[in-house]
């Protein structure tokens, strides 16, 4: 799936990292811990959470992660968003929860990120 | 040709935390070293750099890159930790609110890094402090 068909069954907002809009994403992860994220084969992945820290950026960076959503209208502070500009990291913000946002996705063919 | 690089990382500084281990994945990239291992590499050094920044009194980060192996060991000032085989134990955490809301204290950070290194060894001594030596072959 296109990021682009992301953000739009997501109704969301782009923060930073529009370019990437055109990227393909193959999998999903929902979840607010960060070192359950890194033991799962993410790549390429998307990541949504309700987390709007800084170590929310380093997780995706590290584990090679290709987006974040930000769910329930969370929008970061500013510092963490030209922080995701820097980086040129696509990041997103939805009103839908966690749960309605990853069903969404499921529902129109996103899987999830499975363990290694 | 052997490619060391050294960080400090300082208690509570979750500012900063999480800079050593993208620097070691960009320094690896640059080495050329595959993308399987860069990301082995990079997730046992960025929960080492947190567990330093949530749980230590402060510590180092020596990342050494040599023909067949890296090798990252991460050795902090104290607390140390009582019960070793409790810290590896997947689950559990004495993670304080802070770490929590930055979302770590799941328990997983130290059997994360285990699972990634090739040799892992984990020494710690209450009051003296906790090393963990890491190896990734080539
Ligand atoms: N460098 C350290 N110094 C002292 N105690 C440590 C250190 N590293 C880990 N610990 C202890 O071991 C426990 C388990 O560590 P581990 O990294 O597995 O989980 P965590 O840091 O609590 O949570 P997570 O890594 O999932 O965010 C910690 O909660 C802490 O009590
Ligand atoms: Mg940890």
């Amino acid at each position: 799936m296109k990021l682009h068909r992301v953000k739009q069954l997501l109704n969301a907002v782009v923060l930073s990292g529009e370019s990437h809009l055109d990227d393909e994403v193959q999998s999903g992860f929902g979840c607010d811990l960060m070192s359950d994220v890194l033991c799962f084969r993410t790549e390429d992945a998307i990541l949504l959470t309700g987390l709007i820290n800084r170590q929310v950026l380093n997780t995706v960076d590290i584990a090679n992660m290709n987006s974040i959503i930000f769910v329930r209208d969370k929008i970061p502070s500013d510092e963490v968003i030209k922080m995701a500009q820097e980086r040129d990291l696509l990041v997103m913000s939805t009103k839908y929860i966690l749960f309605e946002a990853c069903g969404i996705l499921y529902a129109n063919g996103l899987r999830g990120a499975y363990l290694k | 040709m052997n490619y060391k690089l050294a960080f400090e990382v300082e208690r509570g500084d979750f500012e900063t935390a999480g800079d050593a281990s993208r620097k070691i994945k960009r320094t690896l990239q640059q080495l050329g070293i595959s993308n399987k291992i860069i990301r082995k590499v990079s997730i046992a050094g960025y929960e080492g750099e947190m567990n330093l920044a949530i749980h230590s009194l402060g510590g180092t980060i020596l990342l050494t890159v040599a023909e067949k192996e890296i090798d990252l060991t991460i050795e902090d000032r104290g607390p140390g930790i009582q019960d070793l085989s409790l810290a590896m134990t997947e689950g559990w955490s004495t993670a304080g609110d802070e770490a929590r809301r930055m979302g770590f204290g799941a328990g997983m950070g130290l059997p994360n890094m285990q699972k990634n290194a090739d040799h892992f060894q984990i020494d710690s001594k209450v009051g003296v402090g906790t090393k963990i030596a890491m190896k990734f072959f080539l």
